[in-house]
C-alpha cells in the first residue's frame, strides 16, 4: 500500500493531485496536479482568489472527497481511493474541521456539540464529558458549556467549533476560512486560540484564507491560482 | 453506540416536541382506535355470553314453525302449540326437568294514575324454574288460581316501580286491558339483557287467565324446557325433536314444523356477530395505522432534508453511512413507539370508558397491546427506512453546502 519510490517523511503528501469536477465542454479543473508535503506540527495557510480551488483542496487533504487522478499518502498511508466509510474512519480518528459557518448542531448545548466527535469514537460517557470540557476550557469556553449555539457570539460559535475539532485529539486541523464570518478583533482571537494549539499541543494546521493579517500567524503561506500552486513559501514568522 | 444512538434519538424528537406529537398523531389515533375496539368488543362477548349463561345454558326454546329466527314461511298455515303438547313433551322425556308453556301479548297495565305497556305473559310455575326467576315479595301462584284461571299475577320489577312508586304493591289490584288482576307477587330484579330489552318489564298471570281474558284463544307461543343437571344440552335437543314429531305427527321424510334452540347456539351467534363487528372496526382502525406510518415517513423525510446540513456535519467528523442511517431509523422507530404509548394509553382509557357507558366488563387484551406495540416499531422500521437511506447516502460536501 505505501509507495516506495516516493516515500519521505511528510505527514500529508499529495502527488500530481487532480480534481475535475463535469464531463465534456463543461469540464473544470479544480485541481491540477497538485504536488504538496505538509508535515507533522507544521501551520500552513493557503490563499488565492476565489474559485483557484482552495476549498476543493482541503476536501482532498480533509479526505472529504476523492481525487480524480494523483496518490495522497497520510501518515504513509494510500487514502485517496479508500471507500466512503473508510474515509469516514480516517476523518474520525485523524482530522478535525473547521468551517467557516461554524457549523455547530443547531438546539444543542456547546458541550454536546463538542462531545459529538468523541460518540462517534465509542468514548464513554464521562471521559467523553471530561475531554469535552477540557477541549472547551482550551478556547477559553468553560462557562459558556451549557449554552445552545444561538446563545452565543460568532466568536464563541467558532471557538466551540474548533474545541470540537480537538476534542477528538486529531493528527490534523482543517480550517477553511474560519474567520470569513468574524470581525478583525474577533478573527484575531480565533488565530490566537489556533496558534497557541499549533505551538502548545504540537497540532498540525491547515488553514485557508482570505485575509493577509491571518496568514501571518501561520509559517508557511500556499498561494493558489487555477488548481495550482504558484508559490509555497515561509512567512515573516517561520524561525 | 446504539444505546448513545437511542439516547440522542430521544432528545432530537422532545427538542420538537409538537411537531413530533403530530408525526405520530396518526399511530397515536390508530392504535388508540384498535386497542378500544377490541376492548370493548371482548367486553361485549363477554357479556353476551354470560347473559345467555344467566339465562341458563341449560334452557331450550321450542317454537312453532321453521326458522323462528328468521320469521318462517309466509303465508304457510302452522299449526299451533297447545298446553296438552307441552304436557305430553315433558311426561315424555326423562332428560327434561320441567317444561313451561308460554303465550305472550302487548298489553296496557294501569294502576291509579299511573299506566305502563309492557309484556303480559300467560304461563304457570314452571316458567319461573325454567327460567330461574326468584320471589322478591309475595308468591307464586297457587293450584287453583292455576286451574281455574283466577285474575292474578306477578309483576316485574320495571312494571312495579313505574306503577307503584315506593308503596308495596301486593295484594293491589292492577288493570290489564279489562281484566282487574290482584298482584300477588314481585320478581327479583334481573337487569337490562345483553340485547338491551329490560327483562324486568312484564307482568305474568296463569295461562288459563291469559287465554281466556287477554288473548280470547288457546294457542301457546312457546315451551321454555329446562333440561336436567348433568344432562347434555345436545342430546337433550335431539330427544325433544324426536318427541315432539311424535307429538306434532310428522311423517317419515317430512319437515319439522317447529324449531328447537338452545342458549349456546345463541350465545355463539351472538358472540358471532360481535366478533365479526369488532374485526370489522378494528380493520377500519388499522387502515388508520398504515396512514399513521406514511405520515411518520413524509416527516422523516422533511426532516432528512431540514437536517441535511447535521447529517453532513456529522459525516465530516467521522460518522459512517450506517451510523446516521441508524440515527434516523433509530429516531422513526422510537417515534412510532411513542406514538404507539399513547395509543394504548388512551385506547385502554376510552375503552374503560365505552365499558362503563355500556356497562360491559372491561377487558383490555394484553395480546393485542403487544400487537399494538410491536407493529408501531414495524410502522417506525419500514417507514423510516426509506428515509434513513436517504439520509445516509448524502455526500457529506454537498451535505455541509446545503443552506
Ligand atoms: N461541486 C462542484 N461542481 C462543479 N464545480 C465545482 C464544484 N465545487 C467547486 N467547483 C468549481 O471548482 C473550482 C474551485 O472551487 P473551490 O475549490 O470552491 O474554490 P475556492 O475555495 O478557492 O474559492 C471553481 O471553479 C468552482 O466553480
Ligand atoms: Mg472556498
Amino acid at each position: 500500500m505505501v509507495d516506495q519510490t516516493d516515500k519521505s517523511d511528510a505527514l500529508i503528501q499529495l502527488r500530481n493531485i487532480s480534481r475535475v469536477y463535469g464531463m465534456g465542454e463543461a469540464q473544470v479543473k479544480a485541481l491540477d496536479g497538485i504536488n504538496l508535503d505538509i508535515h507533522k506540527g507544521e501551520f500552513v495557510a493557503i490563499m488565492g482568489p476565489s474559485g483557484s480551488g482552495k476549498s476543493t483542496a482541503m476536501n482532498v487533504v480533509g479526505c472529504l472527497d476523492v481525487p480524480t487522478d494523483g496518490t495522497y499518502h497520510f501518515n504513509g498511508v494510500e487514502v485517496a481511493h479508500l471507500t466512503q466509510d473508510q474515509r469516514a474512519l480516517l476523518r474520525r480518528h485523524y482530522l478535525g474541521f473547521i468551517f467557516q459557518g461554524y457549523n455547530l448542531l443547531p438546539r444543542t448545548s456547546a458541550l454536546q456539540n463538542v462531545e459529538l466527535p468523541l460518540i462517534y469514537k465509542g468514548m464513554g460517557r464521562a471521559e467523553r464529558h471530561a475531554a469535552a470540557t477540557d477541549a472547551l476550557a482550551k478556547v477559553g469556553l468553560a462557562h459558556r458549556a451549557h449554552h445552545d449555539p444561538s446563545e452565543l457570539s460568532g466568536g464563541q460559535q467558532q471557538r466551540v467549533a474548533i474545541a470540537r475539532a480537538l476534542a477528538g485529539n486529531p493528527e490534523v486541523i482543517l480550517a477553511d476560512e474560519p474567520t470569513g464570518n468574524l470581525d478583525t478583533k474577533l478573527s484575531a482571537e480565533i488565530m490566537e486560540v489556533l496558534q497557541r494549539l499549533n505551538e502548545d499541543e504540537g497540532l498540525t494546521i491547515v488553514m485557508v484564507t482570505h485575509e493577509a493579517d491571518m496568514a501571518a500567524f501561520a509559517q508557511r503561506l500556499i498561494w493558489m491560482v487555477d488548481g495550482q500552486i504558484e508559490r509555497d513559501s515561509p512567512t515573516s514568522k517561520a524561525a | 453506540m446504539l444505546w448513545e444512538t437511542v439516547r440522542l434519538a430521544v432528545q432530537a424528537i422532545f427538542r420538537n416536541a409538537l411537531r413530533s406529537f403530530l408525526t405520530v398523531l396518526g399511530i397515536v389515533i390508530g392504535v388508540g382506535a384498535v386497542i378500544a375496539m377490541v376492548t370493548v368488543g371482548q367486553g361485549s362477548t363477554e357479556q353476551v355470553t354470560a347473559d345467555v349463561e344467566k339465562l341458563g345454558t341449560n334452557m331450550l326454546m321450542v317454537m312453532p314453525g321453521q326458522d323462528a329466527m328468521e320469521g318462517g314461511p309466509v303465508g304457510t298455515a302452522i299449526q299451533l302449540f297447545d298446553i296438552r303438547m307441552n304436557d305430553l313433551l315433558e311426561e315424555e322425556l326423562s332428560v327434561i326437568d320441567v317444561s313451561a308453556p308460554l303465550s305472550m301479548g302487548r298489553a296496557r297495565a294501569v294502576f291509579g294514575n299511573e299506566n305502563r305497556r309492557t309484556d303480559v305473559v300467560g304461563t304457570d310455575n314452571r316458567y319461573f324454574t325454567a327460567a330461574q326467576w326468584e320471589v322478591e315479595r309475595g308468591r307464586l301462584f297457587d293450584v287453583t288460581e292455576l286451574q281455574s284461571g283466577k285474575p292474578v299475577c306477578v309483576i316485574g320489577e320495571t312494571v312495579r316501580e313505574d306503577l307503584f312508586g315506593t308503596s308495596d304493591p301486593v295484594g293491589e289490584e292492577i288493570r290489564i286491558q279489562n281484566l282487574s288482576c290482584e298482584v300477588i307477587g314481585l320478581l327479583k330484579s334481573k337487569g337490562a339483557s345483553t340485547f338491551g330489552s329490560d327483562q324486568d318489564d312484564f307482568v305474568i298471570m296463569p295461562i288459563r287467565t291469559f287465554q281466556r281474558r287477554i288473548a280470547g284463544n288457546t294457542d301457546v307461543s312457546m315451551f321454555i324446557v329446562s333440561v336436567r343437571d348433568g344432562v347434555d344440552t345436545e342430546r337433550a335437543k335431539t330427544q325433544v325433536e324426536a318427541v315432539m314429531r311424535d307429538i306434532r305427527r310428522i311423517g317419515r321424510g317430512e319437515e319439522d314444523d317447529f324449531t328447537v334452540m338452545d342458549m349456546k347456539q345463541l350465545a355463539t351467534m351472538l358472540s358471532g356477530i360481535t366478533g365479526i363487528l369488532t374485526g370489522l372496526l378494528s380493520a377500519v382502525a388499522a387502515v388508520s395505522l398504515l396512514v399513521g406510518g406514511i405520515g411518520i415517513m413524509n416527516i422523516m423525510l422533511v426532516s432528512v432534508t431540514e437536517r441535511t446540513r447535521e447529517i453532513g456535519i456529522r459525516l465530516a467528523i467521522g460518522a459512517q453511512a450506517w451510523q446516521v442511517l441508524l440515527q434516523f431509523l433509530v429516531e422513526a422507530i422510537i417515534l412510532s413507539l411513542f406514538g404507539g404509548l399513547i395509543g394504548i394509553v388512551i385506547g385502554l382509557g376510552m375503552g374503560l370508558l365505552g365499558a362503563n357507558m355500556l356497562s360491559i366488563p372491561f377487558r383490555p387484551d394484553p395480546q393485542i397491546v403487544l400487537l399494538a406495540f410491536a407493529f408501531s416499531a414495524a410502522v417506525g422500521v419500514i417507514f423510516g427506512f426509506f428515509p434513513a437511506r436517504r439520509a445516509a447516502r448524502l455526500n457529506p460536501i454537498d451535505a455541509l453546502r446545503r443552506e
